[in-house]
């Protein structure tokens, strides 16, 4: 639907990915770990390898949660946006279409310490 | 020699007449469209201005005679308060979090307001209309100058004061209230009507004042109970007018309803997500509680907007869309928001704290369906952290809502345990929302959202490109002194030495 307006109007996303200075945006949310208040936001560029963000940003991200130290990020369930993706770990965030501002996700069912009365 | 005249004194009535409505003239030199051209464009039809209904009917002797007296009142009560060492009557310098945040996050948008109802002044051909606009429009600057006056002896002995215009500006929980008024500025002027005439100052506005001026009572702070005194009635006046826009719109024409409905439902949505923060600041940053978020909204939200929208029913108006939603998210909206507060506390320009037993008892007893299951945990993991030397500072940023700009730190309204992440592709761009209520006002105008200048993603844009230090500076964050926890904070040494001061002779 269109903006209420007199005229015409046409919005400039300010978010895109060519203001990155060659990086991206990459979202990664561990699903039921509410710690963390949000998903983690990650700038990074789309060349790094999908394994070393896991190893290198990921994981030590992860280390305040309890159950960190019992994850193999390796070994997950993820999901990429709304459907479920297996990663390339090998290859670069690009390789696995992961596009600017992607939302990831990765789920660790039966190991959640701090949401054990849920 | 007496001079005798047939004319008496002129009964009010007559007097609010030829002082404001006969104070304007039908155009003829330019067409009205085009001295007033905002009025047709958002499908607002008006057929006749006579009929709006100013009820205070305010003149400006009498404007200035009220006002006048307020203003000497409070400049007397807060010059008393400064003299007095008023600071050191609050019940712990925990409390100046409410401060900070209020002036960093609130009173910026007093002034938007004013800007707001001047232009609604300027817009609307009724001269009542414009007349009652412009009256608020003063009255909005008048809070914005009176709330900054009454915070300014805060600033002489605190941190977290100083910079607030930068935060306003740039500071990341900031953008939550400036993209609110941002959006009802940029809307027209009907939009701006039911944004902030209805939706904020009638059926939300007890959310904010409330808290904050009942806050400011039980903990001993003089200056901020003045200054909610001297806008009480301005208030009132703003709630009427308020109210009456919005039964004008409705019985001008039955072609304004869907449009009106839409707007009720998108601002009950951000005006609620705006408050958010206003829970958090009941439930955790008052050291002497008034209520619980839940408790006011029981009372402000559901009671006295279920009756309102009962009333409203006979012109067609359903409550908003996202009531329920809201209903849903009381229990947890509060918890959810202070636990991301301390774990981005190295950059926000107020402290926070892990809650101590007491404050967690009582917690635990206003929110018995989620404090103990979902959110003590948490508290008590972040305290092991501190107290093994490890606190926790979350340096995986936080994702935003595209529309309300605040972190997606909630959750599912039937599923506790997880975030809600909704994603919208347009024109090649991802967009992520907070909730359903963001993801639908992002999809009725998107061109309007898509140009957001959402914090975290700018911090890593030119010219910031991801330098924390150097953020920091560019807020006016003074590292060590304005972030970070309450405990061991400059603000809570000085109060605690000054009190001591206060009552001792070594």
């Amino acid at each position: 639907m269109a903006v209420t307006s007199t005229k015409p109007y046409v919005g400039v996303p300010r978010d895109v990915v060519a203001n990155f200075n060659g990086k991206q945006i990459v979202y990664v949310n561990w699903e039921q770990h509410l710690l963390f208040a949000t998903p983690f936001m990650l700038v990074v560029e789309p060349g790094m390898r999908f394994g070393d963000l896991l190893a290198n940003v990921v994981k030590p991200l992860m280390q305040a949660d309890p159950d960190a130290g019992a994850v193999d990020l390796t070994k997950l369930e993820w999901r990429k946006g709304k459907s479920a993706w297996q990663p390339d770990f090998a290859a670069t965030l690009a390789e696995n279409g992961i596009v600017h501002k992607e939302q990831l996700h990765f789920t660790t069912p039966g190991l959640n310490t701090l949401l054990a009365a849920a | 020699m007496d001079m005798k005249t047939a004319k008496k004194k002129l009964g009010l009535k007559e007097k609010y007449r030829l002082l404001t409505r006969d104070l304007g003239w039908e155009p003829s030199y330019q067409p009205k469209d085009a001295i007033y051209p905002y009025t047709q464009y958002e499908g607002i039809k008006i057929h006749d201005w006579d009929k709006w209904e100013d009820p205070f009917r305010l003149t400006m002797d009498s404007y200035w005679k009220y006002q006048a007296e307020k203003e000497r009142k409070f400049y007397a009560i807060i010059d008393a308060h400064a003299q007095n060492n008023g600071h050191l009557h609050i019940t712990d310098a925990r409390y100046l979090s409410a401060l900070k945040i209020f002036l960093q996050a609130i009173s910026p948008g007093e002034y938007a307001a004013g800007k707001g109802f001047a232009r609604m002044g300027r817009e609307f051909p009724g001269v009542g209309t414009q007349v009652a606009c412009q009256m608020q429009a003063i009255d909005e600057i008048r809070h914005a100058q009176t709330q900054i006056h009454a915070l300014s002896n805060y600033n002489k002995f605190y941190n977290g004061f100083h910079g607030f215009a930068d935060a306003r500006d740039r500071m990341w929980y900031c953008s939550l209230p400036r993209s609110f008024f941002d959006d009802a500025m940029s809307a027209g002027p009907f939009e701006f009507m039911i944004a902030i005439g209805f939706s904020f100052e009638y059926v939300l506005t007890n959310l904010l004042f409330v808290p904050f001026m009942s806050g400011a009572a039980y903990n001993g702070d003089m200056a901020t109970v003045t200054f909610g005194f001297s806008a009480q009635s301005d208030e009132a006046r703003h709630m009427t007018l308020g109210l009456e826009c919005i039964k004008f719109m409705l019985e001008q024409d039955p072609a304004n309803l869907p449009i009106v409905q839409n707007w009720i439902d998108k601002w009950f949505w951000r005006g609620f997500r705006l408050l958010g923060v206003v829970g958090t600041m009941m439930d955790y940053m008052l050291p002497k509680r008034v209520m619980s978020w839940r408790e006011a909204f029981e009372i402000y939200g559901i009671e006295n907007g279920g009756a309102l929208f009962k009333d409203l029913a006979r012109y067609g108006i359903r409550p908003p869309k996202g009531w329920d939603d809201a209903g849903k998210a009381l229990d947890h909206m509060s918890h959810q928001f202070m636990l991301a507060l301390y774990q981005y506390n190295f950059g926000t320009t107020f402290h926070s704290w892990i809650p101590s037993e007491d404050d967690m008892a009582w917690l635990s007893k206003k929110y018995p369906t989620t404090f103990d299951k979902y959110y003590r945990p948490r508290w008590e993991h972040l305290k092991k952290l501190k107290e093994a030397g490890t606190p926790f500072h979350n340096m995986g940023l936080a994702k935003l809502c595209q529309t309300c700009q605040i972190p997606t730190v909630f959750t599912e309204p039937d599923d506790p345990t997880r975030l809600t992440q909704r994603e919208v592709d347009y024109q090649g761009e991802k967009y992520h929302f907070c909730s359903e209520g963001c993801q639908h006002i992002f999809e009725n105008e998107p061109e309007k959202y898509v140009e957001a200048w959402l914090p975290m993603p700018q911090l890593f844009q030119e010219p910031i490109n991801g330098d924390l230090a150097a953020w920091m500076e560019w807020v006016s964050l003074v590292p060590g002194k304005d972030n970070g926890d309450f405990d061991g904070s400059e603000d809570q040494k000085n109060f605690d030495a000054w009190r001591d001061l206060a009552k001792s002779n070594q």
